[in-house]
């Protein structure tokens, strides 16, 4: 049984394998992805997880637009979020904190960095 | 009257009693007295004695320079480990921090080699590629050029951050991307103003010819990065070698299959129409 579970909602499968394979260097970690907004939506909201690493830019619903769904629901108004996306302008970071998202990460991204945003926000749990 | 005397006994047991332990535990103490009294007079006796005698604190003034000196010493061996453990933790701090980029580096490679072989849809194939440019290089304005064989130019089928009709045809040869295919090397240039779309004038600053054995395929031209990201690492190099090696086979491979399966079907067809 994981200790943890991380919800991967990311279009591009190159970016869901790449994140799985760093995020598989936690130990007792189990990874679900999530393909759009819309899957990652019914997927958080059918199961507990502890982490939701959430890109922006998706077909069927945004990243913008599940945070703010996310931080709707009561049970999961401190479940950690990291944004991982393209947009690098200070005011698309802003947005996205402002919506709930802990941290955000741009890409294209270093495995590590991930690794160490997801063992810091893990540890809040 | 017995019974008053037995009661009279039994509380004179009980005082002697009491008298007997009070005795014993005096008896405790004054040993305990004679025992201290007695250490007491043996470390006035050495202390009396030790001050007199003048070669006992040279002596003693000795061994306890001699002491120093060996604690120094030791202390200086033990100073030079620690130095020289130090010196190798950092290098192993230093090796690690290698490692891990080595590793980060090698899981991208992995992935995007993995993408571009997992499908043998052309246009899946064309996906993969655009991902890959996205999301493992963070460009922002690129096309993705096809080989016409017709006429040997070539025809943008496939871009990011602006429609492909923006991007030109390019003839054979000819060009930053056209020379780049003919030569087969991936081409790179720093252009002044540099990061703008075609339709704003601007020019392509990389360009990755995609090669299949000498027989050219296609290219990919990108024009500008993401606004985080400020170069291109030795991890970009390596993506580039990648593409234009494994993103060729993968997009030749999947037009080859494509046309070997109308193929298919059309003979299929035939066969059934003439067994019919």
């Amino acid at each position: 049984m994981a200790n943890h579970r991380i919800l991967i909602v990311e279009d591009s499968p190159t970016m869901r394998q790449l994140l799985v394979f760093a995020l598989k260097r936690l130990k007792d970690v189990e990874v679900v992805e999530a393909q759009d907004g819309m899957d990652g939506l019914r997927k958080v909201t059918s199961d507990h997880f502890d982490l939701a690493l959430v890109d922006i830019n998706m077909p069927v619903m945004d990243g913008l637009k599940l945070i703010s769904l996310i931080r709707g629901e009561d049970n999961l108004k401190e479940m950690p979020i990291c944004v991982i996306t393209t947009e690098g302008a200070q005011e698309d970071r802003d947005r996205a904190l402002q919506l709930g998202a802990n941290e955000y990460l741009t890409k294209p991204i270093q495995a590590n960095n991930v690794l160490a945003v997801a063992k810091a926000l893990l540890k809040r749990t | 009257m017995s019974d008053d005397r037995m009661e009279f006994e039994d509380r004179a047991e009980a005082v002697l009693s009491v008298f007997r332990r009070g005795a014993e535990f005096t008896k405790e103490i004054l040993e305990d007295n004679q025992r201290l009294r007695a250490e007491l007079n043996a470390v006035r006796s050495r202390h009396q004695n030790a001050a007199q005698d003048e070669g006992d604190w040279a002596k003693l003034r000795e061994e306890l320079c001699s002491r120093i000196d060996q604690l120094e010493s030791e202390r200086a061996t033990i100073r030079q480990h620690l130095q020289s453990v130090e010196s190798e933790n950092q290098q192993f701090a230093s090796r690690y921090v290698e490692i891990e980029e080595e590793n980060n580096n090698l899981a991208n490679l992995y992935v995007a080699s993995y993408q571009l072989h997992s499908t043998l849809d052309p246009s899946e194939a064309l996906k993969v590629i655009l991902e890959i440019v996205i999301n493992l290089i963070g460009a922002e304005i690129f096309c993705v050029y096809l080989h016409d064989p017709n006429d040997g130019g070539l025809r943008a089928v496939a871009s990011e951050g602006a429609p492909v009709s923006h991007f030109p045809t390019i003839p054979s040869g000819e060009g930053f991307v056209g020379q780049s295919l003919l030569d087969g090397e991936v081409a790179t240039r720093v252009l002044s103003g540099g990061g703008r779309g075609p339709v704003q004038g601007g020019e392509p600053t990389v360009s990755i010819p995609l090669r299949v054995d000498e027989r050219p395929i296609g290219a990919i031209a990108i024009y500008s990065l993401l606004q985080q990201k400020s170069g291109f690492s030795a991890l970009d190099q390596e993506l580039f070698t990648l593409l234009a090696g494994h993103a060729a086979t993968a997009l030749f491979a999947s037009q080859l299959y494509s046309q070997s399966e109308r193929k298919l079907s059309t003979i299929q067809g035939f066969i059934d129409l003439l067994t019919s």
